[in-house]
């Protein structure tokens, strides 16, 4: 085990692009990774080998198919240890997962005047289906405030999570700053008072081990595209009892038992929260993502991206009126900065036409920014087929380009 | 005299068109994105004349990446704009646009094909995916355009 950069790129097609005539470097992966030819592969069977719609089918191509499904499903809780497979819910990403379990754990368990509790470093996509429960059901939202350094203030967090505090959901690594949040610490202290809690694991499973038995979560979130899997596919992770309790989400085929006019039953977990026809290329190209990640291993993986982050933040900090947004003690493969006064727009803009790519501006987490009062960072996130020459090509280019600034 | 001198107005303004071939020459001697950038970061640099007073929410013309203020006003049957922008790229082509279609009549300002910016090479900051205020900014400038159009008829 070990990553063998050379050939880990090899795998990975797009790598061999050119932009604006210069070869692609890539640090965008917080907001999407690429994907290995194994995957591309999986899903291109799909279509040519197997493709029909699964689990009422008769016939041996939607037996094939079912299979294939259900076995990407079990290579899921493998993946993140869960329990039981059926505690696996396929969405079409994060966004899905908490929007289904805000609109679900609404329906089953809220009513005015009750809690939710998030963080102030979350993305738009923990924090506005909350907010859409405030307009609908009147629940309160509120939030574990961030220091300097990016880090979760806990020090009220005993007036945070209290009796009226019905879920709690946290990001476990912020995809801004890259702190790794205190998730267990703050899962002990909703379960002093019987709280729930999910988990949102977008910037994490690709980065870091992830045991949902271990952090007892009773949910986990995380979409595929991030973990080098196709678009569209994403997981939910609910300990039975609880998604036995809620109320399904989206009604129709697939997640009914028996269907009348005079009263509809509905089927068990996992099925009764995956309504329509399921992503089962999308379900196949995440099984085969997760089987390329543990062939690798996430801990060498892991260990691999901390180099990297060390590597780039020492030679980020040798540039002059260097700003670093998120310093906290425990980070994860993200650097968030600016140059001086250079907008984040400005300079994201010329590296692109060095072939460089990096994201700028608010990342879908706004509240980070009016926090630091600032337009946006320049954000460069880190996968495992990047490199240190790569690294120094950003640190290169930015070097230019603050030159250009005067 | 000089050809260009021949097709100016009698009033000694170029028209818009001759306007952009003029930016589109100045452009040309660049051969470097870098050394255009460059040019640009300048006359970006350069651009006065946004009075505090019209850095208002109303004339924000806000795009994920960058904010841009447009202000318009009539004198004497021409709109003066003046605009204004947090990223120095956005405030040169900007600069660009305000040579372009200020002290116009509406009418020419409605008639114009904006050429320029894609035959410098900067197409892609006009593409609506950017989402950088430049292409909302030159929607508003048609705006104004056609909102004075109305009042003068």
């Amino acid at each position: 085990m070990g990553i063998n950069t050379e050939q880990i790129r090899k795998d990975f097609p797009i790598l061999n692009e050119t932009v604006h005539g210069k070869p692609l470097v890539y640090f965008d992966n917080a907001a999407t990774t690429h994907k290995p030819q194994a995957v591309i592969d999986a899903v291109s069977e799909v279509y040519t080998k197997y493709n029909s719609n699964i689990h009422r089918g008769v016939h041996h191509l939607s037996n094939v198919c079912t299979q294939a499904h259900e076995d990407a499903r079990i290579k899921v809780q493998k993946f993140i240890n869960a329990q039981h497979a059926h505690e696996i819910i396929f969405t079409r990403g994060t966004t899905e997962a908490i929007n289904l379990i805000a609109s679900s754990f609404a329906d089953t368990f809220l009513k005015a005047g009750d809690e939710i509790l998030v963080s102030q470093l979350e993305h738009h996509s923990n924090i506005v289906p909350w907010q859409l429960l405030e307009k609908r059901k009147g629940i309160v939202l509120k939030y574990i405030p961030i220091n300097k350094a990016g880090e979760l203030v806990l020090d009220n967090i005993d007036q945070l999570i209290t009796q009226r505090t019905k879920l709690v959901s946290i990001a476990h690594i912020s995809n801004v700053l890259g702190t790794i949040n205190p998730i267990k610490t703050i899962i002990k202290k909703a379960h002093d008072l019987d709280i729930p809690v999910m988990i949102d694991g977008a910037q994490a499973v690709q980065h870091v081990k992830v045991d949902v038995q271990e952090l007892d979560c009773e949910f986990y979130v995380f979409s595929g595209h991030k973990i080098y899997a196709p678009t569209g596919i994403g997981a939910l992770y609910g300990k039975t009892e609880w998604l036995n309790k809620m109320e399904p989400y989206h009604g129709g085929g697939e997640m009914i038992k028996t269907v009348s006019f005079n009263g509809t039953t509905f089927n068990e977990l996992p099925f009764k929260f995956e309504a329509g026809t399921p992503d089962f290329s999308g379900s196949v190209g995440l099984g085969a993502a997760i089987d390329y990640v543990e062939k690798i291993g996430i801990e060498a993986i892991d260990q691999y991206e901390h180099e990297l982050l060390a590597y780039a933040t020492e030679k980020l900090a040798t540039i002059p009126n260097m700003r670093f947004f998120g310093t906290a003690k425990e980070k994860a493969s993200v650097i968030s900065f600016l140059v001086g006064d250079i907008h984040p727009f400005d300079m994201g803009t010329m590296l692109d036409k060095m072939g460089i790519a990096v994201r700028t501006g608010h990342h879908c987490a706004q509240p980070i920014m009016e926090y630091y009062d600032i337009p946006g960072t320049i954000r460069i996130s880190f996968a495992l087929y990047n490199t240190k020459e790569e690294v120094d090509k950003l640190i290169d280019g930015i070097t230019r380009i603050t030159q250009l600034f005067g | 005299m000089s050809l260009k001198t021949q097709s100016n107005k009698l009033d000694g303004q170029m028209t818009i068109n001759e306007i952009q071939e003029e930016i589109i020459e100045e452009f040309e001697a660049f051969d470097e994105w870098m050394d255009k950038y460059s040019y640009l970061i300048e006359i970006g640099n350069d651009l006065e004349g946004f009075k505090d007073e019209w850095r208002l929410e109303q004339n924000l013309i806000e795009g994920c990446q960058s904010k841009v203020w447009v202000h318009a006003e009539m004198q004497n049957d021409h709109i003066i704009y003046s605009a204004d922008s947090d990223a120095i790229i956005t405030k040169g082509i900007i600069a660009l646009l305000i040579r372009v279609l200020s002290d116009r009549t509406p009418d020419e300002i409605l008639n114009t094909e904006l050429k320029f910016v894609e035959e410098i090479g900067l197409k892609d900051h006009l593409s609506p995916t950017r989402s950088n205020g430049l292409v909302s900014m030159i929607k508003q400038m048609r705006l104004y355009a056609l909102a004075f159009k109305a009042k003068q008829a």
